[in-house]
């Protein structure tokens, strides 16, 4: 009998959660859905005039099949170009994503506040940590989720788009871009990166929504101004001889983990420039590699960084939560 | 002071005791105590600023408050979710969210809600001019409040709370408002808690009225009784001097020479004997009790 309440209970949780989160797409349809497509179908348009000025241009100079040195080579280069498109397209959406993000959080438990419609909200049987959490979900988990499918069928577009346009040119070997590319690893690869973002992205997404849930007014600027400006006055601070601060660390930790984190792969920034610093990337093969490696590896879990800003992110999230059930309106 | 909307059977909807809320420069509630009982249309009135909002928060577990407050035998500031599933109410007017279709919000309500009754909302839907499509930045402000009103009438809450909920609105949804509540709504299992300054326009519905004043309540009763107790009397110039040494409450001039004087607990027959006998309207008990609040 108990199991049976309880299971209930369960299920009106889960029931009321999915309907946060329809209600939340509804809302947002804009940002999570249009804004990818839209940009997605933007580049595939300005590709396709650009292939096809090259179309034109490589057969009025193209005399002859070029001669061909390397051609294993050059194959592999074909393919990893196709890889290449592949991931431009994530990259794509994922910049898209970052703006959508952060606008999303900052003005997920604000703008309701203020024009008071929260209180429709407040007027419905939805606890303040489901509201909280479900919104939580939308900016770490299925934003970006949506971000890496439309950009995996953009960069499909743009792989097409390459072949056509390498054969209409009477390049050699196009189908290379096919069998020498591999889109299963890319694109599973590139899904890998939601649940390691996912992570990398709390701390930030975190403090935005508290702040969300805790301004009066002009949330943009509590957000923003407070830890640039803090970071900056500690700069100053610095010129003062006699104090030593170490400022990287703080601009690290205030600006790029608080702020900057909710742009998709900045995890991957230091790992791929000591890469390149070392000299081990010598063609775009091992480029793609190296990117693919340093955006989803598992290893990049093992890294205090990760660990330590989601939970402060958590934290941040709580506060939020406690935050949206006792701010006061009107 | 201790007054009780009075119930005749079970415990009460709403009890509450030394209810004080402070906030940093004003105390907005200063230890009000009263019950509400099942059943009832009481209406919470009072001046602007008396603390009227501030208890239908506590109430509605938005805010902290001091003092007991027991809401179905729930506490507002701990059980919240729960008592959400039998408390419904309308803040004020127009909130609903702007990007939202009249699809959307049936949608969710009736997803969210257990106690929504889809059909019924769909019914009171169906003679207006809003169609599933709509979205609310493109109504006009009477109806939202018809979409508001129908949505939170399809849920059979124990309490519903209205703050000014026909705010804005003209004479006609206003009207609409109250008859639609009344003949819809309402019935023996159902409490409604209303506030508004349009105080004639509920006075016809009221049961009971709570009135308050600088965050005390200072009268409690049920509507019949207030009858019984207050007197209102045309009085004639002649008589105007033995009148008034009966110590009315409130007294106002009338054109052609005529004097109206409000009595507490006078006799029927006493007042009969000055001048014509009415029952005072509840906006001329209310001027009279408020008396001096902004002065």
């Amino acid at each position: 009998m108990n199991a049976i309440a309880a299971n209930t209970a369960g299920n009106r949780w889960t029931r009321t959660f999915h309907w946060l989160l329809r209600r939340e797409f509804w809302e947002n349809r804009g940002g999570f859905l249009w804004a990818p497509v839209i940009t997605g179908g933007i580049a595939v348009f300005m590709s396709t005039l650009l292939a096809v000025a090259g179309v034109v241009q490589a057969r009025r100079n193209l005399d002859g099949t070029p001669a061909m040195d390397d051609l294993p080579g050059y194959l592999n280069s074909v393919g990893a170009a196709g890889d290449g498109l592949l991931m431009a397209g994530c990259s794509l959406t994922g910049v898209v994503l970052a703006f959508v993000v952060f606008f999303y959080t900052l003005g997920s438990l604000y703008d309701d506040r203020r024009d008071r419609s929260a209180l429709f909200w407040k007027s419905l049987p939805v606890s303040d940590t489901q509201t909280v959490l479900s919104k939580a979900a939308w900016a770490l988990l299925l934003a970006p989720l949506l971000s890496v499918v439309v950009g995996l069928l953009v960069g499909v577009a743009l792989w097409l788009l390459a072949a056509v346009a390498m054969m209409a040119s009477g390049m050699p070997h196009p189908t290379a871009l096919f069998t020498h590319a591999h889109p299963f690893t890319v694109a599973w690869r590139m899904l890998l990166t939601v649940p390691l973002g996912l992570l990398w992205m709390l701390p930030a997404v975190g403090w935005l929504m508290m702040c969300s849930a805790f301004v009066r007014s002009k949330p943009f600027l509590w957000a923003v101004l407070v830890p640039v400006l803090g970071c900056v006055m500690i700069s100053v601070l610095g010129a003062i001889p006699g104090i030593s601060l170490p400022y990287g660390m703080i601009w690290y930790v205030a600006v790029y983990r608080g702020l900057m984190s909710v742009i998709p792969g900045t995890w991957s920034i230091n790992g791929l420039e000591d890469r390149l610093a070392q000299g081990s990337i010598h063609d775009p093969g091992q480029l793609v590699a190296a990117i693919l490696d340093q955006t989803s590896s598992w290893g990049l879990y093992a890294s205090w960084d990760l660990w330590i800003g989601a939970a402060i992110g958590v934290v941040f999230i709580a506060i939020a939560i406690q935050l949206r059930r006792w701010r006061d309106e009107a | 002071m201790n007054a009780t909307v009075s119930n005749h059977d079970t415990t009460p909807v709403v009890s509450a005791r030394a209810l004080r809320k402070a906030y940093r420069h004003r105390v907005a509630v200063a230890g009000a105590d009263f019950d509400i009982g099942a059943g009832r249309i009481v209406g919470l009135i009072g001046p602007n600023g008396a603390g009227k909002t501030t208890a239908l928060k506590a109430i509605l577990g938005l805010t902290r408050f001091d003092g007991q407050l027991s809401v179905l035998g729930m506490d507002p500031r701990t059980q919240r979710d729960e008592l959400m599933n039998q408390v419904c109410f309308i803040a004020d007017v127009a909130v609903l969210p702007r990007w939202m279709r009249v699809r959307e919000a049936i949608d969710f309500v009736a997803g969210v809600h257990p106690r929504f009754d889809r059909a019924k909302c769909e019914r009171l839907l169906a003679n207006t001019q809003l169609n599933p499509k709509l979205r609310v930045r493109e109504m006009s402000k009477g109806m939202i409040v018809q979409l508001h009103l129908a949505l939170v009438m399809a849920i059979d809450a124990r309490l519903l709370v209205l703050d000014e909920p026909t705010l804005g609105l003209d004479i006609l949804y206003r009207k609409q408002f109250y008859q639609r509540l009344l003949e819809d709504y309402f019935d023996e299992n159902k409490t409604i808690l209303v506030t508004t300054h349009q105080v004639e326009e509920i006075e016809h519905i009221l049961t009971d009225v709570l009135f308050i004043r600088d965050g005390r309540i200072v009268l409690s009763a049920e509507m019949d009784h207030l009858a019984e107790r207050y007197t209102e009397v045309l009085v004639g110039a002649d008589r105007i001097a033995e009148a008034r040494a009966l110590g009315p409450v409130e007294e106002r001039a009338l054109p052609f020479g005529k004097t109206v004087l409000l009595y507490d607990g006078l006799p029927r027959e006493r007042a009969a004997a000055l001048g014509e006998v009415r029952t005072p309207g509840l906006a001329d008990l209310f001027v009279a009790l408020m008396k001096g609040t902004y002065a």
